[in-house]
């Protein structure tokens, strides 16, 4: 198996609209930063792999059609990925074995939503006949579960509000990011509208406009790049999991494929304390108790315990094991981007590219990403050193 | 915040200088008719409910009851599950939200409880709205039984159940529905 | 590079429409059967991999609900394209090359019959300028026919030939659709659809599922006797504005066979994935197929369309040919978006 290195990564400013460019110039934003940070042109990409949620959200069928001259694709292998809410963390995966098998040395990833254009909220929501009807929306099929999570670790009440500072705080650091609120506190959160008890109008993602680019070169890609001055991010790792939406005895507050995700993917990365191991943590948590969960569900601290790590502050930029640093999806959720945002994150901390939000001294950085009824579930392991 | 975050500037090549105000965006109306059949198990299973009768099907390989059935466990992956259960209108609270606003496509007045509701006799909770009910009061264990719509206004989907309510019954015992939290 | 093969496959019967009849309901007993074939079980599938759209579903993450007709438990690794299987195909083929994977299951499946596909086609376009005029496969098709007409690359007679031999084939094949005897003067004293097409131009309106499974190295040879070889597999894509190509030649699908190493060796089989007459002419010129090929024995798309299938269903019937002895080295062709816009090319070898 051939090494991945990632040499380039770029993103678009992510907001409510992109009102200023066509869902091509959206990803070409993004590409063409992440080129430039490879120091690459698009003859220089043998590939290109795009991810995105479903069709509906923008009202066009199998984009990557449409992409191919935006992306600079023609005459080239292109392909689209569509794995529910992991898709940007997916299609990263994919990319990395293009290279990892030997069939490209460059390729270029991408991952957009645009929700602006047609109704993302009318997509994720119209009633399908013959199924049971959701009569509370996303927030309210998870809003259960989150209560069965609080129940079961007795978390107090607040770790919530927490999160969700903290992830809006950081984004404040991050240019990138769609929110920006300097004036969040503990009280601003607190006294939101509750939406979906327990989950309020402030520990809720906003829905965005966005795109994540990256270029993955093979071992001499990233070698050359090293030795440029543009030092890389090795894989180290890469996992994908996926189990059924509903059946009899469902774990939704920790699912299993998370839990054997997250397993496999220290295996390969050679992790066998990943509280110790890892340096930093980009993980989709699109609702604020979905942190303590996915500490829990990811293998970071004992069952029942996640909601303490909040608490304690551990994963402030401050702590030992500081997660979501850019925002995460508290902050910035273009759907379909938001898996590869959050592994190109991860990819932008092991090379010091974070600015404000960069952690000292990051050389193992984990990128995670979920979807469907937490049933979907991608992860990768990246290190500034060769595996 | 550093400028490059942001997207260069619109610049119109001369030929089109005598323009004040590009387009920036159209609407295109689109609509696309589709017709979805629910499949034979979910179709035998709305029949049912039209009639005011819950029904849930049993994996053979799993013994699990689920309901609204399927046509394939989901665990085990048997093609057919054969064995239909009659089920009663009746069950547990497993877990549950408010809803504090509205949303997409909802008429509901506010505030609502949406709540997993595990029905006597099945596996799997179903999702629905609880009504007639004080919602600082919705719990855990809470029973509940299911409200019909008119018998006018009776058809083959679960809306035919208009909500559930408490029946006043005690708590269930945690051992019922613990597999279910 | 690894040797991978395809050992297994198994089909719906291809009908006009299963209404009535959910996608996982028609997909399981597929998905049961290439197992069985194969002699594996969900314990020996190392990677699921599927095919299908949700714009043809009418519902957002459809593929979600369909994945259930697998059973995916224990957690499994699973992923999907909103493309043609053979997509689905090449992302389990690449994964074989990593070596993390040993075995594969692929499956697609397309019911076009909820929705009308002409016009959920058009969805496939450009959204700015193209879209909003509604212009349907049939009608881009036909453009794309005429454009070949005016310039005498093909005639009228030739698509009819090409319509005419795809149903007589088909009368061989127990899972296709449209199966007849017709003569092409027949077919020709028929009126005009969309003009210039004819109703045999195009292909029919199906619902249908299909899966195969790969497996890499030795392993293929301990479940086969003759496992159908993958020797060479790529795909290309051209631009997605119509006016800016020359619609009587496919560039992808040409690049995609020189990639693939087509002309390394005798074709006795092609499977092209050609839902009109003509393109199957414009296939065949791109991939350099002389006139001893047997092109769509199994009669191809015309006798059978599900969409998001047809082409990993080329997969499955020249490798079901392989292994039968009855061919030993063929093309498989699949496409995406309107006229011939994206190619995936494989040559397919027994031993």
């Amino acid at each position: 198996m051939e090494r991945v290195a990632i040499v380039g990564t770029g993103q678009t400013k992510h907001t409510s609209t992109r009102g200023d460019v066509s869902i091509g110039g959206l990803v070409r934003e993004a590409a063409l930063r992440a080129l430039a940070d490879a120091d690459m042109t698009w003859d220089d990409i043998d590939a290109v792999v795009i991810g995105k949620a479903p069709d509906f959200f923008e009202g066009v069928m199998m984009p990557e059609l449409y992409l191919a001259d935006a992306l600079g694709a023609i005459g080239k292998p292109m392909f689209r990925v569509h794995t529910a809410g992991s898709v940007g963390g997916s299609t990263a995966i994919v990319a990395s074995e293009l290279v990892s098998s030997g069939v490209h040395e460059r390729v270029l990833t991408l991952a957009f939503e645009k929700q602006s254009e047609s109704e993302a909220m009318w997509a994720l929501s119209f009633a399908i006949p013959f199924q049971p009807p959701m009569h509370a929306g996303a927030g309210g099929y998870f809003a259960p579960h989150i209560r069965s999570y609080m129940q079961r670790s007795k978390a107090p009440d607040h770790i919530g509000i927490l999160v969700a500072l903290k992830d809006r705080l950081n984004a404040c650091k991050n240019p990138y990011a769609h929110l920006h609120e300097k004036d969040a506190t503990f009280e601003s959160i607190k006294d939101s509208i509750m939406l979906w008890d327990p989950i309020r109008y402030s520990e809720t993602c906003p829905s965005s406009d966005g795109a994540f680019a990256m270029v993955l070169t093979n071992e001499k890609g990233g070698d050359d790049a090293a030795a440029a001055g543009r030092p890389p991010a090795w894989v180290k790792g890469t996992a994908m999991r996926s189990e059924p939406t509903m059946f009899a005895g469902r774990d939704q507050v920790s699912p299993l494929g998370g839990q054997l995700c997250s397993k496999d993917v220290y295996a390969q990365a050679g992790i066998t304390n990943p509280r110790a191991e890892v340096d930093v943590v980009e993980m989709y948590v699109p609702f604020s108790w979905f942190e303590p969960m996915w500490l829990e569900n990811l293998g970071f601290c004992e069952e029942g315990e996640g909601w303490r790590l909040v608490e304690d502050g551990v994963t402030e930029m401050t702590g030992d094991l500081p997660v979501n640093c850019s925002g995460g999806v508290l902050s910035t959720n273009p759907i379909g981007a938001s898996g590869m945002i959050r592994f190109g994150e991860a990819a932008m901390q092991v090379r010091g590219q974070c600015g404000e939000h960069q952690i000292d001294g990051v050389r193992t950085a984990v990128g995670h990403a979920y979807g469907g009824g937490s049933q979907f579930f991608a992860m990768w392991v990246l290190g500034s050193e060769k595996p | 915040m550093s400028d490059v975050v942001t997207a260069p500037p619109l610049t119109l090549p001369d030929r089109l200088s005598s323009i004040d105000e590009p387009v920036k965006s159209i609407r295109t109306p689109a609509a696309v008719r589709y017709t979805y059949s629910p499949g034979q198990a979910p179709s035998e299973f709305l029949y049912k409910v039209a009639q005011k009768q819950l029904t849930g099907r049993k994996c053979p390989q799993c013994t699990k009851v689920y309901i609204p059935p399927r046509e394939t466990c989901p665990t085990c992956g048997v093609t057919t599950l054969p064995d239909i259960i009659d089920l009663p209108d009746v069950g547990t609270v497993t877990s549950f939200c408010v809803v504090n606003v509205q949303f997409y496509g909802q008429a509901m007045e506010v505030p609502y409880v949406g709540a997993l509701i595990l029905i006597d006799g099945s596996d799997i909770p179903l999702m629905h709205l609880l009504q007639e009910v004080d919602v600082e009061t919705v719990h855990m264990g809470m029973r509940v039984e299911a409200v019909w719509v008119d018998e006018g206004d009776m058809g083959p989907t679960l809306e035919s159940i208009k909500y559930f309510r408490p029946n006043g019954e005690p708590d269930a015992d945690w051992n019922s529905y613990k597999d279910n939290v | 590079m690894r040797d991978v093969a395809i050992i297994a496959f198994a089909q719906t019967k291809h009908r006009r429409s299963y209404e009535g009849t959910s996608e996982v309901e028609f997909l399981a007993p597929v998905l049961q059967e290439v197992q069985a074939k194969a002699g594996l079980e969900k314990k020996d599938i190392d990677f699921v991999c599927s095919g299908s759209s949700d714009y043809l579903a009418g519902q957002a993450f459809s593929f979600v609900v369909t994945l259930d007709a697998y059973g995916p438990w224990p957690p499994i690794t699973e992923s999907h394209v909103d493309m043609d299987g053979a997509w689905a195909l090449y992302e389990a083929w690449v994964k074989m090359q990593t070596g993390k994977i040993d075995t594969a299951l692929i499956y697609a499946y397309g019911k076009s019959s909820p929705g009308s596909i002409r016009r959920v086609l058009t969805r496939q376009l450009e959204p700015y300028y193209t879209q909003p005029l509604w212009p349907d496969s049939v009608a881009l098709a036909a453009l794309q026919a005429r454009v070949g007409l005016d310039a005498g690359t093909w005639t009228e007679e030739q698509m009819a030939e090409v319509a005419a031999t795809s149903r007589r084939n088909a009368k061989g094949n127990p899972f296709a659709q449209v199966v007849d005897d017709a003569e092409p003067a027949t077919l020709l004293s028929k009126d005009y659809f969309v003009d210039p097409l004819r109703v045999h131009d195009c292909p029919p309106i199906t619902d249908g599922a299909a899966a195969v499974i790969m497996v890499a190295g030795d392993k293929a040879k301990e479940l086969t006797d003759r496992p159908a070889w993958i020797r060479g597999i790529d795909h290309r894509i051209d631009p997605a504005a119509l006016g800016v190509r020359d619609l009587t030649v496919s560039p992808s699908a040409q690049l995609a066979a020189e990639k693939a190493g087509v002309a390394d060796g005798n074709v006795d089989v092609a499977e092209l994935h050609a839902p009109f007459t003509h393109q199957e002419i414009i296939l065949r010129n791109a991939l350099g197929l002389g006139d001893g090929v047997d092109v769509n024995p199994s009669g191809g798309a015309l006798a059978a369309n599900p969409v998001m299938t047809a082409g990993l269903i080329r997969f499955g019937e020249l490798a079901d040919r392989i292994s039968r002895g009855e061919a030993d080295r063929g093309v498989a062709h699949a496409t995406s978006g309107a006229c011939l816009q994206q190619n995936l090319v494989a040559v397919l070898e027994g031993e």
